[in-house]
């Protein structure tokens, strides 16, 4: 569709282009310039690139790993494990919700008990779960649900209750009973509350399969993290931490990405 | 013929600290094809009335009798419109709730649509729409069900001024044609005069029935023509005076 647009609409249209443009350019422009200051500074030796390491020795090592093939295997392995920590706590979290608006009375009974758990660092449960669920995968997803879990729960069960009571009092108006009254109202009010979620999520998830690693693993990025550490390889660690950066980018950008396709109406 | 009765209806209201009375012995009536109004001042249990008329709430003492059915159709002061589902999934919300989503009752919907002029649009969302046209989907959704009888919390008030009147005009003029009972809440006094062909008079809290005025302004079809009549301004001074308890 072609708009006949006057030439102060299209002096406006090309200053916010420019704007787009600057914008992109200067975020650009400060990832390069970091980049090039901490590469000069180890070049020039200002800095130690033993401990320090620096872009061009991170760039040798990811060439390494790569062709070696362990990077795939150890960021398929924390991927599998967000993913399902991810997935597991959402769904549970909504459950959980779920329940707790339906019946008034669990929702006064437990909330008390959410709240707490909600302020409990879940690291500090680490020691239960590895005696509990081991120190396989198991405990790891373990660890990405618990961290996830317990804010779902909270956020969404406070969208639910927010909800339009004017809109429930019209649905009751016609007859609606609980179950309909969250179909057609409360779930799909709340779509948006749970993108949001899904946004916090990525990050929970990530923590907890992260950390679940540095306590138990045998494999993934998290143990290749502490791996490198302890060998003294920053070449190793710093290539894993611009991993890690880069996977968790790409899903929270893949949650955007589904919200901007789902949130058009709601 | 009676559509809705209400006998010795008394509402008490508790909380931790007190219990209030909403609503004491309120009796009236409105026979079918009526447009009934209930005025009274603010805060005096108006929206309480209407909650107990659609079995929202069960009275303290006294009955609610619907005849013919109890199958009554509410709108709200604002449209609660569903913004994530079309014009036309709106309308049809009483009949999925109901479960009556027949091809009969979909025929009966779209005509309606058709009617009242928002047929082409069926498939745009409420944020597309203007506030008039919105308030007008929300009493098609109200119609779809077919409902003995129509409550009208303060359909208008959500509006300005200018489009209200509009609104009224449109609403009062689908309401007859479809020949509905209607029975509105309102704290305005023009707009009960130029709707209703009876108003109720409220008092404070606990509402009880002070006055039933009837308007005799039918020979007007519009409400608003009916507001330039000269007997309005007369109308209105001697219901201002009943609100504000004046008069015996």
């Amino acid at each position: 569709m072609k708009n006949n647009f006057t030439k102060e609409h299209l002096l406006y249209l090309r200053g916010q282009r420019v704007h787009k443009i600057l914008v992109h350019t200067a975020r650009i422009g400060v990832l390069v310039l970091l980049l090039g200051l901490w590469e000069l500074a180890a070049q020039l030796n200002w800095i130690d690139s033993f401990i320090t390491s620096c872009p061009s020795r991170i760039w040798k090592k990811f060439i390494e790993l790569v062709a070696a093939g362990t990077l795939w295997h150890h960021m398929g392995v924390s991927t599998y494990e967000t993913l399902a920590g991810f997935a597991i706590g959402t769904v549970l979290g909504y459950c959980i919700a779920v329940v707790l608006w339906w019946n008034v009375f669990f929702k006064e009974t437990f909330e008390p008990y959410l709240v707490v758990l909600n302020s409990l660092p879940k690291i500090a449960l680490g020691p239960i779960i590895i005696i509990w669920a081991g120190t396989g995968k198991a405990s790891i997803i373990t660890m990405a649900v618990l961290i996830s879990v317990v804010i779902t729960a909270i956020t969404i069960l406070n969208g639910f209750v927010a909800t339009d009571k004017e809109k429930a009092l019209l649905l009751r108006s016609m007859g609606a009973n609980r179950f309909q009254i969250f179909t057609k109202l409360v779930a799909p009010a709340n779509v948006p509350t749970l993108m949001a979620t899904l946004k916090i999520n990525v990050g929970m998830a990530w923590i907890g399969s992260i950390m679940g690693e540095y306590l138990v693993s045998k494999e993934g990025l998290g143990y290749l993290l502490v791996y490198g550490s302890q060998v003294f390889q920053l070449d190793l660690v710093m290539t894993c931490t611009v991993v890690l950066c880069a996977l968790a980018g790409l899903m929270y950008g893949a949650v955007a990405l589904l919200e901007k396709i789902v949130v058009k109406r709601f | 013929m009676k559509v809705l009765e209400l006998k010795n209806v008394s509402k008490v209201f508790y909380s931790k600290t007190q219990e209030t009375q909403a609503v004491s012995n309120l009796n009236f009536d409105v026979n079918e094809g009526e447009f009934v109004a209930i005025i009274g001042p603010s805060g005096c249990g108006k929206t309480t009335v209407l909650s107990l008329i659609s079995k929202l709430i069960q009275p303290t003492s006294g009955e609610v009798k619907l005849y013919g059915g109890s199958n009554v159709g509410y709108m709200l002061q604002r449209d609660q419109l569903f913004e994530w589902r079309n014009i036309e999934r709106n309308v049809q919300l009483g009949l999925e709730i109901q479960r009556k989503l027949t091809e009969e009752n979909k025929r009966y919907v779209e005509n309606l649509l058709k009617k009242y002029g928002l047929w082409e649009f069926r498939k745009h969302y409420p944020a597309e729409l203007s506030g008039g046209m919105r308030q007008r989907a929300a009493l098609i959704r109200t119609l779809a069900t077919n409902p003995d009888l129509l409550l009208l919390d303060e359909p208008f008030s959500a509006l300005d001024f200018q489009t209200r009147l509009d609104v009224c005009d449109d609403v009062y003029a689908i309401i007859r044609s479809e020949k509905k009972t209607a029975l509105l809440v309102t704290h305005d006094i023009s707009e009960a005069i130029s709707l209703a062909d009876r108003i109720v008079v409220l008092t404070e809290r606990p509402a009880t029935v002070k006055a039933i005025h009837e308007p005799r302004l039918n020979h007007i079809a519009q409400p608003l023509k009916r507001r330039e009549s000269p007997d309005f301004s007369k109308q209105f001074e001697l219901l201002h005076k009943y609100l504000h308890g004046e008069t015996q």
